[in-house]
């Protein structure tokens, strides 16, 4: 009897060591973005996006330092930081939220698999939902290429474009990001 | 029995660790390596009105510096206020590392050409390093352009005339902070040297003393101000004679002025009573002051390009 209670009890505790197992994450991620105008097309690149994605329950977070985005143009970063972004008081950009699509047993095998991601974006203080689609590439070594394109209007997060400059700046930016997860 | 319940405890705990760590996933990574920060744009531009801020032009970018002051207020209604006249300057910098910058330009002030080399010993960090101040030192050179003719009029069998007496030195160090993300303050305290200086009394090297700050007024506009103090006792005043032949005594430069910034630009809108935009100029030749009205409005206009993109490399 207390035996049978007891394999209860450790059947109970597996699932928890498996959810341990089934986590991915990375460091040095890849997130993009793009502001095309007809004046000047401006591109950042951040290569040092910190992400964990929980594959067991969908969970995924992001965490972008804003100040690690580069420019063609010295000028560029400093008024990103300065006079948009203000990245001395917001020094990150985070995403809080679920990826669907995708189970356990498809991690297991190689193959491409289509994906929904749905969550709060927080970009400049300003948090906002966000919903879209995604790719996961499962290499045969068991590491996930995530992938996903969206679009970011600066204005929903609080970020003001002087007239001045209005139209060298994109109203709908485009945001892609890469993402190499290894397992945890 | 009871071992079971301990057991299971046991577990409930650990899964509430399990949940607990949910909330945080990014955890998971440890901490971060932060690399060190630099501090950015303690001031708009690379000066604050006629001297050097603390800031250089980044790698691999070429700043194109038109430099404008008009003739003095007090010059009245007939000389529109001093807007009537203009002196300018040209100048080209650029960037040869973040660290290291470089520059020339040419007045309409005694028709100079002048260079300069500007170089970042330490940098003020925000992270990852502790170094909570910017020291920088620039040492440049301006050559006098007038004609021989004006500079030297003495028979060149009696009293030769050299090239090294058109030449003049300025030596200065930087030492600024950025207090808060719209004050920044520096000290910048050097040396003139003049190979040729006018009187016999009068000592070829002069030190100042000297001090800038800015305050930001919004995101694109600022307000700095600076003062060159040359301590007293190294350039005699004119005598009596002198001041009637028109000479006037050598007074310190004060400047205050706006930085606006719009894209690729940055105009620094302001009012000085020096007219030369070169060091030897403007802290050893002022000779307006702003008590009498001898004050000129002027403007300076930087535009950047990007020759070379220093990160294309990797």
């Amino acid at each position: 009897m207390n035996t049978a209670k007891n394999l209860l009890f450790v059947a109970l505790a597996l699932p928890l060591s498996l959810i341990a197992q089934d986590r991915y994450g990375t460091r040095n991620g890849h997130i993009a973005f793009f502001s095309e105008t007809s004046m000047e097309n401006i591109e950042g690149n951040n290569h040092k996006v910190s992400s964990v994605w929980d594959a067991t329950s969908g969970a995924i977070q992001f965490a972008v330092l804003i100040k690690a985005f580069e420019f063609e143009k010295a000028l560029m970063q400093e008024h990103f930081n300065e006079n948009y972004m203000e990245s001395n008081t917001f020094p990150k950009a985070e995403f809080k939220g679920k990826v669907t699509g995708i189970t356990a047993d498809q991690l297991k095998k190689p193959g491409t698999y289509e994906v929904a991601v749905e969550g709060d974006l927080t970009i400049h203080g300003v948090t906002k939902p966000v919903k879209t689609k995604g790719t996961m590439v499962v290499a045969a070594d068991g590491t996930v290429k995530a992938s996903c394109d969206f679009n970011v209007k600066p204005e929903d997060h609080g970020i003001k474009v002087p007239g001045m400059v209005r139209q060298n700046i994109a109203e709908q930016i485009l945001v892609k990001v890469r993402m190499d997860y290894a397992r945890l | 029995m009871h071992r079971n319940l301990l057991l299971s405890g046991l577990l409930s705990l650990l899964a509430g660790g399990a949940l607990a760590q949910e909330d945080d996933l990014l955890k998971l990574l440890g901490e971060e390596e932060a690399g060190p920060e630099y501090t950015t744009a303690a001031f708009k531009s690379t000066r604050v009105i006629n001297g050097h801020s603390v800031e250089n032009t980044a790698h691999g970018v070429l700043d194109f510096r038109i430099g404008h002051r008009f003739g003095p207020v007090n010059g009245g209604a007939n000389e529109f206020w001093g807007l009537d006249q203009a002196t300018i300057r040209l100048g080209l910098d650029y960037g040869v590392t973040d660290r290291l910058m470089i520059g020339i330009g040419r007045s309409s002030f005694e028709k100079t050409l002048d260079g300069f080399v500007k170089y970042k010993v330490l940098r003020q960090c925000d992270a990852g390093c502790t170094m909570p101040v910017t020291l920088a030192f620039v040492a440049g050179t301006a050559i006098n352009g007038l004609k021989q003719s004006v500079l030297w009029p003495y028979p060149a069998e009696e009293r030769p005339f050299y090239f090294s007496h058109r030449m003049s030195y300025s030596f200065q160090m930087i030492l600024g902070r950025k207090f808060s993300e719209s004050v920044t303050f520096q000290l910048n305290p050097g040396l003139v040297h003049i190979n040729l200086v006018e009187k016999a009394d009068q000592t070829n090297d002069i030190i100042h003393v000297s001090g800038a700050g800015r305050m930001k007024l919004s995101k694109r506009v600022a307000i700095n101000a600076e003062y060159f103090h040359v301590l007293p006792g190294q350039i005699p005043d004119p005598t009596a004679a002198e001041v009637a032949a028109g000479q006037l005594p050598v007074r310190n430069s004060f400047s205050i002025g706006f930085d606006i910034e719009t894209g690729g630009h940055v105009f620094q809108l302001h009012m000085t009573n020096s007219l030369a935009m070169f060091e030897r100029g403007f802290i050893t030749g002022t000779t307006e002051q702003w008590t009498d009205g001898g004050i000129h409005f002027g403007f300076n206009i930087s535009r950047v390009f990007t020759l070379h993109d220093p990160k294309a490399k990797r």
